[in-house]
């Protein structure tokens, strides 16, 4: 176990129980997307924590920088203009793990102990168990897991477990000028939400709201949207988020089923070979073969 | 070697050597697939060094397999071409599998049970070297999309090509003398006689 202060509730590619003996807190990150100014400092904050230097880019003509989440920006912030009653609305998303309740990547790796999800809600890498087949970016909903091109393993935000194991706020939200990310209890951050919804209510957003999408038993990292209804402005952020049926598919019921229909079939052949006896050749071909070779 | 001049050529030597280049490749993928499929089989990654190495040799021992398996195909596909005298005795399997093979329709170098494997196994392995290189992470990022219908399809012709092996190996230990077919190339006269006397005849002329 990676941090022992910190109860594993799941465990990739284990069907036993984890230890689970105490029963943490569970624990969100909430970020408020109104109240974001997008000055980058929570991933400057999350490279320096982390000790990731990620490889200087190119400028692609907007303010994303780096343009996409990498093995070593494991947050990034991701700009939208967008036109609303004739006003432009530049929403700024910060990008990352969700760290699901029912999270896709842990249910697709076949690796034991590579993903492991805390009893506080945090889902995070432990990379030196990962294989670097990439099932976790097949099975995440929201796009975020990535590949190394250095060491082939998978890399995502840790929620800054190590931090949080020792009673300290995720590195971003510790850096927040504006407080648009605030971190504590799940429940104690629902409530925060709730008071930042009706604020944003009454200034006029009257979709505001809180995600935490239901479709994969909500998720350690919230948004308070100013436009709920429609996740999708900000930059495609899924309005219905689940793991897929392909996945639930494939690493779900299959998995027994299949296996045991192999069972089957090895069993039946040993069965029926007791049951049947072998298929010999028998005396009366042998003697009518030889009689033919003979003629 | 020949052990009896009198038996007959069922295989030669490239035919046999092919079957057991595909034959031990698809063991070493099975092993390891299977490995990445369910945890319960996940220890067999030690064989292959671990799951790292089992992850990174898997796809090649893939595209190695996939190549003598297309070569395998070229082989035997017009020998295994269903005829009726096949879909009679597919018909009447029930009575073969219960021991009673009195009343079976006569067969040529190929039953309709060996010619039904023959074409359920090049499907599967179609199926597999395709979502193969759609899961194939470390080459190709296709759109998620496809990589979940892929590992999805990898999965059941896996699955699939597993047990049809199964039964292909079983069918090769139940039935008496047909081993040796593939490891020294010949049978008895016997054997082909009770088995495939339309191709005993062919063989012989009698």
């Amino acid at each position: 176990m990676a941090l022992q202060s910190l109860d594993i509730k799941q465990r990739s590619a284990t069907t036993t129980p984890a230890p689970s003996v105490r029963k943490t807190m569970e624990v969100a990150k909430l970020i408020d997307v109104s109240a974001c100014i997008g000055c980058k400092a929570c991933q400057a904050a999350c490279m320096e924590w982390n000790d990731i230097r990620d490889e200087v880019g190119i400028n692609t003509g907007v303010y994303d920088n780096p343009v996409d989440l990498t093995a070593k920006s494991w947050t990034v912030m991701r700009f939208a203009e967008v036109e609303e009653k004739g006003r432009l609305e530049w929403l700024i998303r910060k990008d990352g793990c969700m760290h699901c309740a029912d999270p896709g990547c842990l249910k697709a790796c076949p690796a034991p102990g590579a993903i492991v999800q805390y009893a506080n809600g945090i889902v995070d890498f432990h990379e030196e168990n990962c294989i670097g087949c990439g099932y976790c970016i097949t099975g995440c909903p929201f796009n975020v897991p990535r590949i190394s091109k250095e060491d082939s393993k998978a890399y995502k935000c840790s929620l800054c477990s190590d931090r949080v194991a020792v009673g300290q706020a995720p590195a971003c939200a510790k850096a927040c000028p504006t407080g648009a990310i605030q971190y504590g209890s799940k429940e104690d951050m629902k409530d925060y939400a709730a008071k930042r919804i009706g604020d944003l209510k009454e200034r006029g957003f009257d979709k505001a709201g809180l995600y935490d999408p239901a479709g994969v038993g909500g998720t350690h990292v919230m948004y308070v949207l100013h436009h709920a209804d429609r996740p999708e402005l900000y930059n495609g952020l899924p309005s219905n988020p689940g793991i897929s049926p392909l996945v639930s598919l494939w690493k779900g019921f299959a998995k027994p089923l299949a296996s045991l229909a192999l069972g089957a079939v090895a069993l039946g052949s040993l069965f029926h070979y007791v049951m049947k006896g072998p298929n010999e050749v028998s005396k009366e071909s042998e003697r009518e073969a030889e009689k033919e070779e003979s003629q | 070697m020949i052990r009896d001049p009198k038996d007959l050529q069922r295989y030669t030597p490239q035919e046999r050597a092919n079957h057991w280049v595909v034959g031990m490749s698809f063991i070493l993928l099975a092993l390891s697939g299977l490995a990445f499929f369910h945890p319960a089989f996940y220890p067999l990654t030690y064989l292959f060094g671990g799951g790292t190495w089992a992850r990174i040799l898997h796809p090649y021992i893939g595209v190695f397999m996939a190549f003598f398996a297309v070569l395998m195909y070229l082989r035997f596909w017009r020998l295994n071409v269903m005829t009726k005298t096949d879909k009679e005795w597919l018909d009447r399997i029930g009575e073969m599998v219960d021991g009673n093979d009195h009343n079976m329709p006569e067969q040529g170098k190929y039953n309709g049970g060996q010619k039904a494997m023959f074409w359920a196994l090049t499907v599967c392995v179609v199926l597999l070297t395709i979502s193969g290189v759609l899961i194939w992470r470390a080459q190709f990022s296709p759109p998620i999309g496809l990589v979940r219908f892929g590992a999805v399809v990898h999965a059941v012709a896996a699955v699939a090509m597993i047990a049809l092996i199964f039964v292909h190996v079983y069918a090769a230990i139940w039935t008496k003398g047909t081993i040796r077919a593939m490891w020294y190339g010949t049978v008895t006269r016997a054997w082909a006689r009770q088995h495939h006397r339309a191709w005993y005849r062919q063989m012989t002329g009698k």
